[in-house]
């Protein structure tokens, strides 16, 4: 079954340079494999084609990755004989691993090997070393003020690790041009310059409690933190969607799939579909291309991708078709993902009988919107803990905009604290509001028409937070006419040719038209992020516009290295006068690839559906307790073990508030879940310490 | 009678909810008021869900072993699943002090009709693999004692109540009793007013408050203890297990693995902390690990999942306060020092025979040995 997907590897890469790690062998379920020393197990068993991890107690159905973050359980292995998730467990050689068939058995094992808790004071408690995390330690180190940055990873970072693209924003606050694994470095660097911040890596806060300690569980022991200031930066956690068969293994949240993809470069998928056209899906399916998978197309509910238009635009012209107003009624297989039915919806998201498309895909990425993570947050606010926060925990936006407030909340903790002036407070602010936008007024957009000389042709229409075109231009050539960093860029005369524009664009939408040489064949210069190993000089190929239609024929002249951009590369295209001033990029999806089966398969009832996943409760089952009356979800909990599950309602939270709202039920009328720690399981021998001797 | 109801209970948590069931299935108009959205909400679902007939004062037994037979022949009676799981309980000694305390109280024990008998620490290690040998001598094992969920028995009491015509109203916050000649005659809530015939405060932590509204001095003082769940694994021990011994910190502590295969557990701080202050504190994993990994150590390679705090609504000799007290129509059901779940059907079944006048002479005896007027002298070992 899934002999044929063996040593799934991502071996080349256009961004990523590839992995160091030796190579060590472990045994699953007593087959002898091999996996790189220190990456999560589960993306071992990932590059070695096995995706089911087991199967659940209640229903026997098949368990696999879904966060792939720490956050639920449904990846636990039994890991040496300790069920353990297996996408936090680093591999390590001579591993012995197996699936969890049912319940685990609880062997004698040494206790772990931790000191006993201690007390730990400190000025600033930050949780979460993501953009705004570090971007705060940063500040409040330089500031002079003590501070600790905890995170539950192996390195600092958050999800900036997992962003092959190059950043929107501004230039000048917050790299923008530059990748995101690239300012995860730049960032760890000014933090270990400061002797003011410690670091706490693979340590994850457990819980915030009413005396004003944080529980963290780090790996040398579990420490009681006692902050006077406490700064939330923990980000997100993506939104799960009820469908039938949403809990195969190969369904999984996009961020999931940039773990596996980008951070530990296992080639997951052959056969991607995404579902959801906000900035996350959309750049999930570009991080998909990159690594050689196929993108068979992405649904979005609305008429328009609620993410960037250039990042809709960047896919759209490679060919995935992008199905709007369009929503996924089930995945279809038995243990793993086969197929995907997707039907186009009305004004109220309702299907449309007669529009259902089936795709065979091996992984439906669910990207339909981000949660602040910011229950400490709220427990701080509830129990007097002065308490800040920013970045996603805050507000969802982007991670430009996440480090922006990460620092501008630094200064406000160390203001605080009597650690810093009010200096250029102001206008930090309003720079916030305006890298959280989330995409403006898309603006007329009209190719030029002129057939001389040389320039750029700005396929970016949309007012979205996002400068370097402006500051890379030599000549100051390129300006907006509205905002500096959220305006719309216009091009005006006087080019050189020197292509920096063309290689700095994070949304990849500045192109370069050179009618000097040839004004019959005019060069077009597209950028490229995709594998050189794609295109061939000489080869001809299907010219796109701005949004994915067919222009025409080109042909490839010459690949180059962008000036400034070392990873990024510049298609030389050969394009006929009539179309060149609109080619905004290539076609390397054929269509036949991304075609619907002859027939939609039969699709099973939304019932079916899970809600809580760990422990499989269906929307059916809940469906007919609200519809007897139940309103205390607490009552819910109890008959029906809904969210009672390892994630503590972390995932069924938002499928049960979507469910009430279908059935018509107010709110107010609504009890909701109790919140209690721990926010993430931990052994018992934690909180003991080693005994002495 | 012409009021409204013939008897308002306030408050539908352990000891409410049977008690409305009970009531109903006399076919007695009964309506149960609580604050909370739902039955169980308030300390019921704090409860870790151990139950047993073992405690060392008479009438507690008794009371239970009522307790223990609605709880074992639910699901074939009533068939809903309330987890209930016929693990027996075991006291652990590791010193002279506790093997004397338990053994001394085994003929009283036996005497109210109790399973129970001093076993071996060999025993004791078959009952429980893995535990702590050095220096185990065994303990008290009652294996007719058990576990269930609370909140699934809540819920399930709650229905049946509900289909014998008991009315339950939910965010309803009960504000004063209306009396006239002696006699509650309505239970007026912050949503309207209940005439009834009779009352009965089953307020748990708030019973005093509500005492106070009857012109009562109640007894009973919440103090707060902490609770524990763990991720479910292969059932590998039956009894309740629980080490009375004192530590630096606490007292007694025990745990048991539910029907789910999670163990569940709970420890007593020394010195008590009192009041109703129900958020999480630091203080308690650190308390409870080490005393759990040194009795049981492979317990810690097991996750903690989710904890929390409860009421133990303590009265001074640490046993309920029942029956009719200051109005004539006005009854109580509360001290449960944290034993509510467990005493909750057999206290319910009590009170329901007090009020439709069926009492036995088994009964007056257990109604005597916990009125409100009596000494609190004596004290539960067992608590």
């Amino acid at each position: 079954m899934s002999a044929s997907r063996s040593a799934s590897r991502i071996t080349r890469h256009p961004i990523l340079d590839s992995l160091a790690g030796r190579e060590v062998a472990f045994t699953f379920d007593g087959r002898r494999l091999s996996g790189r020393e220190g990456e999560a197990v589960s993306s071992a068993l990932f590059a070695n084609g096995i995706q089911v991890f087991g199967h659940h107690p209640k229903d026997g159905a098949a368990q696999g990755m879904y966060c792939a973050n720490g956050q639920c359980s449904q990846c636990t292995l039994l890991i040496d004989g300790l069920p353990r998730k297996s996408c936090i467990e680093p591999l390590r050689e001579g591993m012995v691993v197996r699936s969890l068939e049912g319940l685990p058995v609880l062997e004698d094992r040494p206790a772990p090997d931790v000191a006993a808790p201690r007390t730990v004071d400190t000025q600033v408690l930050i949780l979460g070393a993501g953009p705004s995390g570090m971007a705060a330690a940063a500040e409040l180190g330089r500031a002079g003020v003590r501070c600790i940055l905890v995170d539950d990873k192996d390195r600092l970072g958050g999800k900036l690790v997992l962003q092959t693209h190059k950043f929107f924003g501004s230039v000048a606050d917050c790299h923008a041009g530059t990748r995101g694994t690239e300012i995860a470095g730049i960032l760890a660097g000014e933090i270990a310059a400061l002797d003011t911040v410690t670091v706490w890596l693979d340590s994850i806060a457990l819980a915030v409690f009413s005396d004003g300690a944080v529980g963290i569980r780090h790996p040398e022991g579990y420490r009681i933190v006692r902050p006077a200031h406490l700064l939330v930066t923990t980000g997100a956690r993506e939104q799960s969607l009820s469908f039938p068969g949403n809990t195969l293994a190969g369904v999984y949240g996009a961020g999931a799939f940039q773990t596996l993809v980008n951070r530990d470069q296992v080639r997951c998928a052959e056969r991607i579909f995404v579902v959801g056209g906000g900035n996350v899906g959309l750049i999930a399916a570009y991080h998909a291309l990159q690594a050689d998978m196929t993108v068979v197309g992405v649904a979005e509910a609305m008429e328009r991708c609620g993410g960037y238009q250039v990042h809709a635009d960047k896919i759209a012209r490679l060919g995935v078709p992008i199905h709007r107003r369009h929503s996924i009624l089930a995945a279809h297989g038995t243990e793993r993902v086969e197929a995907v039915t997707i039907a186009e919806v009305d004004d109220r998201f309702r299907p449309l009988a007669g529009t259902e498309k089936t795709f065979r895909v091996d992984t439906v990425l669910v990207a339909v919107g981000l949660t602040p993570v910011d229950e400490f947050h709220e427990k701080a606010a509830a129990f007097g803990l002065p308490g800040w926060r920013a970045g996603d925990a805050e507000e969802i936006a982007e991670a430009s905009a996440a480090m922006f407030t990460g620092r501008l909340r630094g200064r406000e903790v160390a203001r605080a604290l009597g650690a810093a002036g009010d200096e250029s407070a102001g206008d930090w602010a309003e720079k916030a509001a305006v890298l959280k936008s989330p995409g403006g007024r898309r603006h007329p957009y009209a190719a030029p028409s002129s057939r001389e000389g040389v320039f750029p042709v700005l396929h970016c229409n949309q007012e979205i937070p996002c400068n370097p075109c402006i500051t890379s231009c030599p000549h100051g050539l390129i300006t907006t006419d509205g905002h500096p960093i959220l305006g719309v860029p216009h091009y005006s005369e006087g080019c050189g040719g020197c292509l920096k524009c063309v290689g700095i664009c994070p949304g990849l939408a500045i192109t370069m038209v050179d009618w000097r040489a040839d004004a019959k064949r005019p060069t077009v210069t597209v950028p490229f992020e995709l594998g050189e190993w794609r295109v061939a000089v000489g080869a001809e190929y299907v010219a796109m516009d701005i949004g994915g239609a067919e222009l025409g024929d080109v042909v490839l002249r010459k690949i180059r290295k962008a000036p400034g951009s070392p990873r990024t590369r510049l298609l030389q295209l050969e394009a006929p006068a009539d179309i060149a001033n609109r080619v905004a990029g290539i076609r390397l999806v054929d269509p036949a690839d991304v075609a619907p089966e002859p027939e939609p398969w039969p699709v099973p009832l939304p019932d079916e559906a899970v809600i809580c996943r760990c422990e499989r409760v269906t929307a059916g089952t809940i469906r007919a307790h609200l519809r007897a009356g139940l309103r205390d979800l607490n009552e819910l909990k109890a008959l029906t073990r809904t969210g009672y599950g390892s994630c503590g309602g972390k995932t069924c939270r938002p499928l049960l508030a979507r469910l009430l709202r279908e059935e018509g039920i107010p709110a107010d009328e609504v009890e909701g879940l109790t919140e209690r720690p721990l926010f993430a399981e931990t052994p018992l021998g934690y909180f003991a310490g080693k005994e002495e001797a | 009678m012409s009021a409204a109801w013939d008897v308002v209970v306030i408050g539908a948590g352990s000891v409410g909810t049977p008690l409305a069931m009970s009531l109903a299935e006399r076919g007695i108009r009964v309506l149960c008021v609580d604050e909370h959205a739902s039955a169980g909400q308030g300390n019921n679902k704090s409860a870790i869900g151990g139950i047993r007939a073992t405690h060392s004062e008479t009438a507690k037994m008794r009371l239970c072993l009522h307790s223990l037979e609605v709880f074992r022949t639910w699901e074939e009676r009533h068939g809903d699943d309330i987890s209930w799981l016929q693990g027996g309980y075991v006291y652990v000694a590791y010193d002279d002090e506790v093997e004397e305390l338990l053994k001394g109280m085994l003929p009283r024990q036996q005497a109210a009709g109790l399973n129970i008998d001093w076993i071996g620490a060999a025993r004791m290690g078959k009952l429980c693999p893995g535990i702590h040998p050095d220096g185990l001598r065994g303990g008290a094992w009652s294996p007719g004692d058990g576990s269930a969920s609370p909140m699934q028995a809540a819920s399930a009491f709650r229905r049946r109540a509900a289909a014998l015509g008991a009315d339950f109203r939910f965010r309803e916050r009960v504000t004063a009793l209306e009396t006239a000649g002696g006699r509650v005659t309505a239970v007026v809530t912050d949503r309207g007013r209940h005439p009834c015939g009779a009352v009965v405060n089953c307020a748990g932590s708030f019973a005093a408050e509500l005492g106070a509204m009857a012109g009562l001095a109640l007894p009973v003082v919440p103090d707060c203890h902490e609770a524990g769940v763990m991720e479910p694994v292969e059932h590998f021990f039956d009894p309740m297990i629980v080490d009375i011994r004192r530590a630096p910190g606490s007292a007694n502590y025990y745990f048991y693995q539910h029907a789910t295969g999670q163990i569940v557990f709970c420890i007593t701080p020394e010195p008590p902390i009192v009041g109703t202050d129900l958020r999480e504190t630091s203080a308690f994993l650190p308390l409870v690990a080490p005393r759990m990994v040194q009795l049981y150590p492979r317990l810690a390679n097991l996750k903690v999942r989710r904890t929390w705090r409860g009421n133990y609504p303590q009265t001074p000799d640490g046993s309920p306060i029942l029956g009719q007290a200051g109005p004539e129509n006005h009854y109580v059901a509360v001290g449960m020092c944290g034993q509510g779940f467990m005493l909750g059907p057999g206290v319910g079944e009590l009170l329901a025979r007090q009020i439709a006048d069926e009492l036995d002479a088994a009964d007056r005896e257990v109604l005597a040995d916990l009125r409100l007027d009596r000494s609190f002298a004596s004290e539960e070992a067992l608590k």
